[in-house]
Formats: structure tokens, sequence, C-alpha cells
């Protein structure tokens, strides 16, 4: 059974999202991570970056396929989690710790609380 | 899901964990822990993959040998009971039918182990085939359970359970040998580039001789011992061996492949596919289908192309991670033989990255 946090918000695209204040930490589900096998490489945006809610901002791929990170909201990346580089079986072991992708300041915070609750989310998984 | 077919042991590996796929009408185990886990766990200690979707034919007979030198593109004239092939079965443009491993079982008794999602198309060209010779052919497929255990620490893993020393049982011979109080066939054979065993076992029994080995795994405090389908393809790509509908298929024979070698033209027989082999020969002095390493964790799967300068000059065969060498690994084919294998790469994403072309196994060298 995949963990979902009570303190998130996600996406039907599977990325969750942990808010405070302007600032989002973004990352991908432990249900996306189950799903998509061991991840052998993760590929983050620059800082400073600027994106529209719904934008692909990266990939994460594993051994099965490569595919696309959707920005759950708008803003501009304020931090990228380098350690995945090298270690981005991170996102395996622990999705919603060291496994995180992207800090981003977000252009419209009340996006944020739009976003799926954890019982909705459960509802689709 | 009620149309695929079921291993004999589903629900053994199911309670072991697997996730299962469906592979060529079969429903496979395709990881328990781990493919990188898994994968690891073959190449340092012995890991145990169910591949009973393989395909199993029979083929008895006077006329054995000289039916499979016609079917077959290797020399089965020599082939001693206890020893096994590797050939290719070719359409009469040199394109392969299928690739599959010939078992001489006993005189006039063969076994060939062909691939699941050939089988059905296999058994009706064999039989196509088989008019002018004096044999009888059956499809066993389903009465058999296929076992592979792989690793360096395999033969130490089987000792105790058997009869035999192991000492005499080289690579591609076998051994008729009771395995758990069970009549197995042992073959010193595997498709990951390690030392290890298939074990061909009757479809009953089969669960008797998966709970010794069980037994056996734990005594051993093994750890990621079941492994699916998802390391056998990254292991059998870094070790260099083809996969049907990759690196051989219908339109990528066996000379382009660099798999002359299974490729007897000079047999006493003719055998389907010779003469265009043979052109194929001359027209191929070197072989288009190269192995890669590339010094990157991204992925250039089947079909992407592969670039010389700016020009499209092949096209990706297979890719994958290899846990072993910490980057993206794989196979191509130029379309040009006098393309040199130099200087290639790959757009992924719109970064180019280089392919460096190795001689396998790709995980033993720099």
């Amino acid at each position: 059974m995949s963990e979902i946090r009570e303190e998130l918000k996600y996406t039907q695209d599977h990325e969750w999202i942990a808010a405070d204040g302007s600032i989002g930490t973004v990352g991908i589900t432990d249900f996306a991570q189950e799903s998509l096998g061991d991840v052998t490489f993760v590929e983050l945006p620059e800082v400073g970056t600027t994106y529209n809610k719904g934008d692909a901002f990266g990939v994460v791929e594993s051994v099965k396929a490569a595919s696309d990170l959707y920005m759950p909201v708008s803003g501009t990346i304020s931090e990228v989690n380098s350690s995945l580089e090298s270690a981005p079986e991170s996102l395996n072991t622990d999705p919603y710790g060291e496994g995180w992708l992207v800090k981003i300041e977000m252009s419209e915070p009340g996006q944020a609380e739009e976003l799926l609750s954890p019982n909705a989310y459960k509802g689709l998984i | 899901m009620s149309d695929l077919k079921s291993i004999p042991l589903q629900s053994f590996y199911e309670q072991k964990g697997a996730r299962f796929v469906d592979f060529a009408g079969w429903n496979m185990p395709v990881q328990f822990t781990s493919i990188i886990k898994e994968h690891e766990a073959v190449r340092k200690r012995v890991g145990l993959f169910d591949v009973s979707h393989m395909g199993e034919i029979i083929v008895t007979g006077e006329g054995s040998i000289d039916y499979l030198n016609y079917l077959l593109t290797n020399d089965f004239t020599n082939l001693a009971p206890g020893n096994s092939k590797y050939t290719m079965m070719c359409y009469e443009d040199g394109g392969v039918v299928d690739d599959l491993i010939v078992y001489a079982l006993e005189p006039h008794k063969y076994l060939l182990c062909v691939n699941a999602s050939n089988c059905d198309k296999d058994f009706a060209w064999m039989q196509q085939h088989a008019t002018n010779f004096e044999v009888d052919l059956s499809n066993v497929s389903e009465d058999y359970a296929l076992l592979a255990l792989q690793g360096p620490m395999a033969a130490e893993f089987l000792l105790p359970l058997q009869q035999s020393t192991l000492d005499d049982l080289g690579r591609f011979a076998h051994i008729e040998t009771e395995l758990a109080g069970v009549e197995v066939i042992l073959s010193r054979t595997g498709y990951t580039g390690e030392d290890g065993f298939e074990i061909y076992i009757p479809a009953n029994t089969a669960e008797s001789v998966l709970n010794a080995l069980d037994e056996r795994a734990q005594e051993l405090e093994l750890e990621d011992f079941y492994c699916g389908l998802g390391c056998r393809d990254s292991l059998r790509l870094e070790a260099g061996y083809p996969l049907y509908g990759h690196e051989i298929d219908s339109e990528i024979d066996p000379i382009r492949a660099g798999l002359g070698w299974t490729v007897k033209l000079n047999k006493a027989d003719d055998f389907r596919g010779k003469s265009s082999l043979s052109d194929l020969k001359t027209s191929y002095p070197r072989k288009v289908v190269h192995f890669y390493k590339i010094e990157d964790r991204r992925i250039a799967r089947q079909g992407e192309s592969v670039y010389q300068g700016d020009s499209v000059v092949g096209r990706v065969l297979s890719g994958t991670y290899s846990p072993i060498t910490g980057g993206a690994i794989g196979s191509l084919i130029l379309d040009d033989v006098s393309t040199t294998p130099e200087g290639l790469t790959v757009e992924l994403r719109g970064k180019s990255l280089d392919l460096k072309i190795t001689r396998p196994p790709l995980h033993l060298t720099k």
C-alpha cells in the first residue's frame, strides 16, 4: 500500500507539494515511485527558471521508461535537489524526504490549496 | 488478464512479492524487490529466474540430424548427447525466425528451447519443413517449468542438492539428474554472462524443486535471490547477448548482427537461408550491430536515431541502465557497412551523448 502524507497536497500526475509561505517543495509520490520502478536518472531545471502550472519541468527516468515531471503550481525555481544527480535512487527510498525534486517561489500561492487533498488523492490511486 | 497464460509456480512468486507483467502472452514476474538489486545479486552471488514461458519443442526420429542441419544454421552432425548448441533458424532471405538452443538428449532425440514470443510461429515453420524428413515434432512447452539459477555462487548453491560434483559439467553441457527427488535436465547454460544453470523440470513436480531451492537460499541467507525478467534484460545486455526483436529479427540477419559464428556455411548439406547468408557474408565483411556504453545515466531506447556528425547513420536496438557501469548501455545497428563505428552520438531531449562502442561483456570492460 502506497504511503500518502497528510500534510501534503497532490496532483493527478502524482506529484506532491509542501507549501511553506510562498515556497513550495515538490516531489513525486510513493505511488509514482513504485510504478516507475528503479529510478536511474533525474533531469531537473536550472534555478531561476519560471514555469506555469502544468508545465513539464523535468524528467524522471527508470529502467522502464522516461516520464515528464509537471509543475503543480506556477512560479520560479529557487532550489533544486542536486544530490539526485549521483543518488537518483532517493526517489525510490525516500520520495517525501531526501527524494524531493525542486523548491519553487510560488507566483500564486493560492494554487497549492486548490490541489488534491490526501483523501482525494487516495481515491485516485 | 484472463487470456494470459500462467506459469506453473505463479502463486509461489506471488507470496514472494513478485510484480507481474504480460510478456508474450504469459503473466511473468518482472521484479521482486528492485531490478537493480536483483541485477547485482546475480553478478555478485546467485539469483533464480523463472523462465517457464520459454518454448520447448522435441524432435525425434532417425532423420533428426539431417532435419536440424537443414532447418538451422549451426552444424549438429557431431553434437553428442549431453551437449547443446546455440543456433539461428533463418528464413530464405537470411532473416531470423528465432534463435534457440538445441540440446542433444539421446541419439535421435533433441530438445529445442525457443523464445516464448516465437514458439507458435517456430513450431508451424518447423512442421512446414519436416515433410521430407523422418522426424516427429512435439510442442511440449506447457509440460516443462524452466528455472535459471545464475551467478558466481550457482555451483556452490547446487552442490548439496544433487549427486553430481558439477566439475565435469562444462558450459553448454547438461545431465539428467535427480534434484529434490525429481528427475530434471540440468544444463550449464544461461542468459546473464555469469556461471549458472538452467533446470528443465516436469511442470507438475516443479514446486518441490522450487521449495528445495528456497530452503537452500534461506540456509545461505541470500538477499534478492528471486529475480524477475527486468534484470534478465539488463544482465543479457551487459553480457552482449542478442534478444529476438532487438539485435536479431526477421529483418536483421545473423551476419549483420555479428553472429556469423552460428552460421556454418561449410556444412555438408544445404540449409534454409544458406544462399542469402552466403551473399550477406560477402556484402558484410564486418558486422553492423554494435554494443555501446554511455558515460551518462540517460538511456537511449529502441528506435532512437544514431548520428555521426549531422547524419543519421543507424538506430538504437536496445538500451537500459547498467548498475555495474553506473551509466546507460545498449546496442545499435548501422545502416551502411562502410560507416566506421566511431564518433557516434544520440540526441536525447536536446543533449548529445557519445556512444562508446565496446566489445561485450560491457560490465567487465573499462
